[in-house]
């Protein structure tokens, strides 16, 4: 097992590394530079500007300089706010997108496991079509739309929790995670819902019944568990792409999250915050699906991680 | 198995009254919208009203920007909201008044102008910053020089310096030590600037953000810190700034007890959100959460007639710009009759009322309405006239000439516009228009972000660009100066000798000369647009706000900052 992780710490290096440079090298294909919208600076500033940044030298040693200090966690200085280190963008900017992201991923995967659930259990029931209905609003309907449904109907015309900005404490993100939800839920309730009719059928159920094992016991502790990972490995990317932000979903409610900065460094070609964030995305999905791949070993103790001399 | 099919058919119901819901849901925002408009009117006729314009005793306003701040540092600002805090948190020599003229805020008095009109001196009035220092000349001096230093790296300094204040253009190149600018302290309160040329326009620039002074004991003393959140700033306008992280989406104005007009001011807090989508700041608004929202695209047009929207004209005016050269070779738009015709052929009053709906106006000009006036407060529109208006007929002789002088029967070019929603729709509106009137003219539209449009103009790879200009001070050079040959914004290999005369008299020999400067600004406009058709300008551009009937006393600019909330008030929320 330790052997399993040390190796499995050594890709995922290895991993960021090649994302690092692929992305470096792309960002060199963008069109314009990130001072293009320095338009009225003088050739003599432009030269300068470009020195302050780096940004005059050739790829190749740019791309040195950034391996650097990237080994010494330093992402760099933003173009667009001016003179503010990207690792400090960053910090500012992941708190709101990991609260609404983790918030939306716990109640979106209960929920969804419960009504997953409970559509298996109770087959072909009012149950099973209502929460079968959920899943497929679920994953039908973008988060988007939720979350203008939710704002204008739940806080617009009812009042009953904030149109949206970030300064209402918790109640400020109810919503917003809410419209996040929607998507795990839907997921989880689907997932859910297939294994565990599988492997209710399946003969060690079956064993199990004979035996004598109440419903609840046969529910949770044989079925649930095996039904359990389909859905961890589909969970993991979708984790990332939550707790990294929803550039739409903050968009909608005025959050300050990291969605949104990212795709306006693209715009504006802020190369040091395009790459800063990518790596921090990378990064996070490396780790979630790391953490997803020591998840299966302890839920299903028949999954060997280390080539079965574990 | 009935019961079943009962459910599923529950289901099914549910299903589908939840997408009506939510398709008609903004026909529900409109009559809700109306309706508590309704109770507005009714509460405001119930209740007694204060005297009109009296101040409530809570002077605390909510508001909107559409981005955050990227810097607050007036050596390095750049953009709308950068601008638009500094104007409230600090203050320069001269500040734009409610009427929008340019009067004496740190300068105790009016300037002395020598005759010449190459030297101005300042008195400094008794002003603090914020940790209750004073205002100095060389607080002036120290700000001057560091914004033209090409080690800056100030967007702004030599752009607004270059060609203006003496030296500026050889420092802002490397050739001279920034010590030369023409600015000295001639002691604590006193400062003489002295000019490359007269420049008529010089006391309106002086509230130009750019000029504004820094504490250099300050500035050094922060390094690489200075401006990069509200702790690192010091102020000595009517606000201070705060909790302002340097990132985030909020932040904080507060009154700032220190600033030497402190009286007058009577907002205590301003709270500022950024909210960047139009249909959210409108619900926040609805909720009371913002006191003033910005509409725009559907949205506008929805609300264009709602009692609490008002329209605020601006002075950026948007054109085609007519690339007459690529790669080295004339494109069919070197043609003069070709551009008249594109010019002419599309209608305008459509476009803004129609397609734009958001307060603009057909523009048949470059230099903007209620924007410059001459000696007698006439405006600068009066003097010049209409160029270039929409006449199909007109526009289809030019196009058959133009055509039989290139020797074709046909031609396809492109359109280089924006990728907004927006812009989209405009670009088709041209498309639909060009096509319609100019036999045998197939229009290509490109939409691209911002960017890659920039990069596309500065290499000259477009035939027509939808582009446009908001003016940096109040003077029609603002916009003339644009098209001379190698202007900054030229970028489209025009070029008239005659032009570029009447622009270089207006700085030369011109510039003590008010009248006659004026009428060689309206001579060229008349040959960029009616003799050259350079440009074609399509409309000037307007917004639309709800406002608050009890938010009182804004100040909206035409160029710099866009708004002062020094005389900003609240009167009859309670």
């Amino acid at each position: 097992m330790v052997k399993y992780i040390g190796k499995r710490i050594i890709y995922m290096f290895i991993t960021m590394f090649l994302i690092a440079t692929t992305t470096f090298f792309l960002m060199q294909t963008l069109p314009g530079s990130p001072i293009a919208s320095y338009s009225k600076l003088n050739d003599t500033q432009k030269k300068i500007v470009e020195k302050k940044y780096g940004i005059d030298k050739p790829a190749p040693v740019q791309y040195a300089i950034y391996m650097k200090n990237l080994a010494k966690g330093d992402l760099g200085t933003s173009f667009a706010f001016k003179g503010k280190s990207v690792n400090d963008l960053l910090a500012s900017r992941i708190k709101p997108s990991f609260i609404l992201g983790a918030q939306a991923m716990v109640f979106g995967t209960l929920v969804g496991i419960l009504l997953g659930m409970l559509a298996a259990l109770r087959q072909n029931t009012f149950w099973d079509y209502g929460s079968t209905f959920m899943a497929i609003l679920g994953s039908s309907i973008p988060s988007f739309v939720f979350a203008s449904l939710l704002q204008y109907y739940v806080a617009s015309q009812w009042h009953l929790l904030p149109v949206g900005l970030w300064n209402d404490g918790w109640q400020s993100s109810v919503l917003p995670s809410l419209a996040l939800a929607m998507g795990p839920l839907a997921l989880s309730a689907r997932f859910i819902r297939t294994e565990m009719i599988e492997v209710m059928s399946s003969d060690y159920i079956t064993l199990a019944k004979a035996k004598g094992a109440n419903k609840f016991e046969i529910a949770f502790k044989h079925a649930f568990r095996n039904a359990l990972i389909p859905l961890i490995t589909v969970l993991g990317p979708v984790a990332a792409g939550l707790v990294t932000g929803s550039l739409v979903v903050e968009k909608i409610f005025a959050i300050p999250g990291i969605g949104e900065q990212f795709v306006s460094s693209i715009m504006v070609n802020d190369f040091a915050t395009i790459m800063g964030t990518t790596l921090f995305f990378s990064a996070f999905l490396i780790v979630v699906i790391f953490i997803v791949d020591i998840l299966y070993g302890v839920i299903d103790p028949r999954i060997r991680l280390a080539g079965g001399k574990a | 198995m009935k019961n079943t099919k009962w459910l599923l058919l529950l289901a099914m119901t549910l299903v589908l009254s939840i997408f009506l819901a939510a398709c008609g849901g903004s026909d529900d925002k409109d009559n809700a919208s109306k309706d508590d408009d309704s109770k507005k009117d009714d509460s405001a006729t119930e209740t007694p009203k204060k005297e009109d314009g009296e101040p409530d005793a809570e002077q605390i306003l909510n508001l909107a920007e559409s981005a955050a701040i990227p810097s607050v540092d007036s050596a390095i600002v750049e953009d709308a909201v950068g601008f638009n805090v500094l104007n409230n948190v600090n203050e320069g020599l001269y500040r734009l008044n409610e009427e929008n003229i340019a009067e004496p805020a740190m300068a105790a008095e009016e300037a002395t102008e020598s005759e010449d009109g190459l030297t101005y001196t300042f008195k400094l009035r008794d002003a603090k910053w914020s940790d209750g220092t004073p205002v100095t000349a060389d607080d002036f001096v120290f700000a001057w020089q560091r914004a033209i230093d090409p080690a800056t790296g100030s967007p702004y300094g030599p752009f607004m310096m270059s060609g203006t204040v003496k030296n500026a253009t050889a420092i802002s190149e490397g050739k001279m030590d920034k010590k030369e600018l023409g600015i000295v302290a001639k002691d604590e309160k006193t400062l003489e600037v002295t000019l490359e040329r007269p420049v008529p326009y010089f006391l309106s620039l002086m509230s130009f953000g750019t000029f504004y002074p820094q504490k250099e004991e300050f500035v050094t003393e922060k390094g690489d810190a200075y401006a990069t959140n509200s702790d690192n700033l010091l102020y000595n306008g009517p606000f201070t700034l705060t909790e302002w992280d340097g990132t985030g989406g909020s932040w904080k104005y507060v009154k700032n007890d220190h600033y030497w007009d402190a009286d007058n001011v009577k907002l205590t807090e301003i709270n500022v959100n950024v909210v960047q989508d139009s249909a959210t700041a409108v619900n926040l608004y609805q909720d009371g959460k913002l006191d003033r929202a910005g509409v725009s695209g559907d949205l506008a047009m929805q609300y264009q007639d709602d009692p609490e929207a008002v329209t605020q004209a601006e002075t950026s005016v948007f054109y085609f710009k007519f690339n007459q050269q690529k790669g080295g070779k004339e494109t069919p738009l070197a043609n003069v009759n070709i551009r008249k015709a594109i010019a002419k052929s599309f209608q305008k009053e459509d476009l803004a009322d129609v397609v734009l709906a958001n307060g603009s106006i057909p523009a048949n000009f470059l230099v903007p309405k209620d924007f410059a006036y001459d000696e007698n407060k006439k405006d600068f529109r009066e003097l010049s006239g209409d160029h270039l208006e929409y006449n199909a007929e007109e526009a289809k002789e030019f196009w058959k000439k133009g055509l039989d002088e290139l020797g074709v029967d046909s031609l396809e070019l492109e359109i280089l516009g924006g990728d907004t929603e927006l812009s989209k729709k405009m670009d088709e509106y041209f498309k639909s228009q060009l096509e319609t009137n100019l036999e045998g003219l197939k229009i290509k539209l490109k939409e691209v972000p911002f960017a890659v449009r920039l990069e596309l103009d500065s290499s000259q790879d477009y035939d027509i660009q939808v582009s446009g200009w908001g003016p940096d001070f109040q003077d029609p050079i603002s916009f003339l100066d644009l098209f001379v040959t190698d202007g900054t914004n030229n970028l489209m290999s025009y070029s008239n000798k005659e032009y570029d005369q009447l622009i270089a008299d207006s700085k030369g020999d011109l510039a003590l000369k008010p009248e006659e400067r004026y009428e060689a600004f309206a001579k060229a406009e008349k040959i960029l647009l009616e003799d050259d058709a350079a440009i074609a300008p399509i409309y000037q551009r307007g917004l639309i706000f709800l406002e608050k009937p009890y938010f009182k006393g804004l100040v909206s600019h035409p160029f710099g900052a866009d708004y002062s909330y020094k005389w900003a008030y609240i009167s009859g929320k309670e």
